[in-house]
């Protein structure tokens, strides 16, 4: 299972003292299991803050955030993470990283070898088994992050703009082959995003989020059939209405 | 003619020319002009020198141990022992101190003051406390030795653990690698690895340099430093030229082997780097 609740969450920076920055005022949200979410708002509105709130890797103020109503204050393999940067270990090849967290959570390595091949299988990239990152495109990069974060067969996986540094071609094809491992493993995906066009393409539910200080502004149900034509006229329609909020959002 | 034929040869002969000029002039000068064995030994003399002393034997005298062997090779077990105390001493040491400085701050500022008081002085200057400490014995001369490497390996295996950069840990958080224990094994020694290689190089280096004062002091009746004292008290000065010479080339050789297998075997991953 994997259900995601966000209850009233506050994240202030502060720096020397005096200037602080109010990243996420009051936040509550709910994602239910297996749904595919996308946060959409201007740089700077706190959307990296939630995610990595909801990973682990930071805490809140204020307030709280459940998977499956345990309340969630560590990292942990349920929920994984794929970066907005590269984030493969440039000193282990694409299997080694691969088969990371299953050895951590004491899995064998000869065990943990053959799931990964599924995974590597997954994504496209068996020929790519023994390279080093440095050896591949920044696409293929991101796919072994996404094939790495799910040999720990997590219940969620947070994606913080994992396309943002692609070309639009490799992303059109990375969005599509998501879906398909979204389609196949039953998992939540809460998935951050710049591109209009890639929530609505993606999401089940898209999140609006307004600026400094980061809140919910609006909840919008895709409710596009599957799969999804990206010029048709309900995606343009909606489109629109989410880049005018988005305009509106940016002049304050 | 001749140009076009050096060029065919292999792409070496640029180097081979050149050492064999240098060879060549240093001969003519130390006969011609200075004409004084003394002050500078020809090549032949140097040559038949160290011919004399591959014909020579002494007694290894060590742990127990008597053997009757060549002396040379005696001088290079002495040498390669002191060096090899304070090297293994330093790696011992320098490592996990850099490694727990590099990773925990509150340590790194109790310790770091300390380091940057001691580090400036020169290795060489703690002979008498080494003496005094520790006696004439071959721990003396391998602890100018650690002296003079353990600080190049504290502050590169310091740096490297500093740079790990925060989305590898954080990544390997997600992944489930929690403790700082796991943490450091598996994401900040290996991605530390190239910079405490580095800092091994040079400390082999500095190390290397200290042999000869380290041996100077008569820690021991043998090594190739203290041969370089031994021989200039007798006044042989082409003995003093061999001797000076080997330590040259096995300190180069030492260098050499360390760098193929550092390039070679560890450090694959980062040849998309340019270092
Ligand atoms: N570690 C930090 N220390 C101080 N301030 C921070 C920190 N992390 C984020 N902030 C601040 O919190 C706010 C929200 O940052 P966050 O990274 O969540 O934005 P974002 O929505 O992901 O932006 P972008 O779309 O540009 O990635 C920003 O104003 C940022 O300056
Ligand atoms: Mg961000």
């Amino acid at each position: 299972m994997g259900e995601v609740r966000v209850s009233n969450v506050s994240r202030r920076f502060t720096k020397d003292n005096d200037t602080s920055t109010l990243a996420l005022d009051n936040v509550s949200m709910e994602v239910n299991d297996g749904e595919f979410v996308c946060f959409i708002g201007p740089s700077g509105c706190g959307k990296t803050t939630l995610l990595r709130i909801i990973s682990g890797l930071d805490k809140p103020d204020k307030g709280e955030v459940y998977l499956d109503d345990r309340v969630i204050d560590a990292p942990g393999p349920d929920r994984g993470m794929v970066f907005q940067e590269y984030s493969l270990f440039p000193w282990k090849t694409v299997i080694e990283n691969i088969i990371f967290g299953p050895q951590m959570s004491g899995i064998k390595k000869k065990e943990a070898l053959e799931d990964a091949e599924k995974y590597l299988e997954l994504v496209g990239l068996q020929q790519f088994r023994d390279s080093y990152p440095y050896e591949l495109s920044g696409g293929m990069k991101q796919r072994v992050a996404i094939a790495r974060a799910l040999a720990n067969e997590p219940s969620v996986l947070l994606m913080d703009e994992p396309f943002g540094a692609l070309d639009a071609q490799t992303r059109n094809i990375l969005q599509q082959e998501l879906l398909e491992i979204w389609e196949k493993n039953n998992i939540t995906i809460l998935f951050v995003t710049h591109s209009v066009d890639e929530a609505v393409f993606l999401a089940d539910k898209i999140v609006l989020m307004s600026a400094r200080p980061g809140k919910i502004k609006e909840v919008i149900d895709v409710g596009l059939p599957r799969p999804r034509d990206r010029t048709s006229l309900e995606a343009n329609t909606l489109r629109e209405r989410i880049l005018r909020s988005l305009v509106r959002e940016q002049k304050k | 003619m001749v140009k076009k034929h050096l060029q065919k040869l292999s792409g070496k002969s640029v180097e081979i020319v050149s050492i064999c000029s240098a060879i060549i002039l240093w001969q003519l000068i130390a006969v011609y002009v200075v004409q004084n064995k003394f002050y500078l030994p020809s090549f032949t003399d140097v040559t038949f020198a160290f011919v004399d002393i591959l014909s020579r034997d002494a007694k290894l005298d060590l742990l127990g141990l008597d053997y009757q062997l060549p002396v040379l090779l005696v001088d290079l077990i002495y040498s390669l022992m002191h060096f090899w105390i304070g090297m293994l001493s330093a790696l011992a040491i320098g490592i996990p101190v850099g490694m727990i400085m590099g990773w925990f701050q509150t340590i790194d500022r109790i310790v770091d003051p300390l380091i940057e008081i001691i580090r400036p002085i020169p290795p060489l200057a703690w002979i008498p406390f080494a003496i005094i400490w520790i006696g004439l014995n071959p721990l003396a001369a391998g602890f100018l030795i650690f002296i003079g490497a353990v600080f190049p390996i504290i502050i590169n295996t310091f740096t490297g653990f500093k740079n790990v950069s925060r989305v590898y840990v954080e990544a390997a958080k997600v992944l489930g690698c929690n403790t700082d224990r796991e943490l450091i094994r598996y994401v900040a020694l290996p991605y530390a690895l190239p910079s405490i290689a580095a800092g091994i190089r040079i400390a082999m280096g500095v190390g290397w340099m200290c042999l000869v004062a380290a041996e100077m002091f008569g820690v021991s009746r043998n090594g190739l430093g203290y041969k370089i004292w031994h021989h200039y008290y007798l006044h042989n000065m082409e003995f003093v030229l061999v001797y000076m010479l080997l330590l040259g080339f096995l300190g180069l050789f030492i260098d050499r082997v360390l760098r193929y297998y550092i390039d070679g075997k560890l450090l694959k991953w980062r040849k998309g780097v340019v270092i």
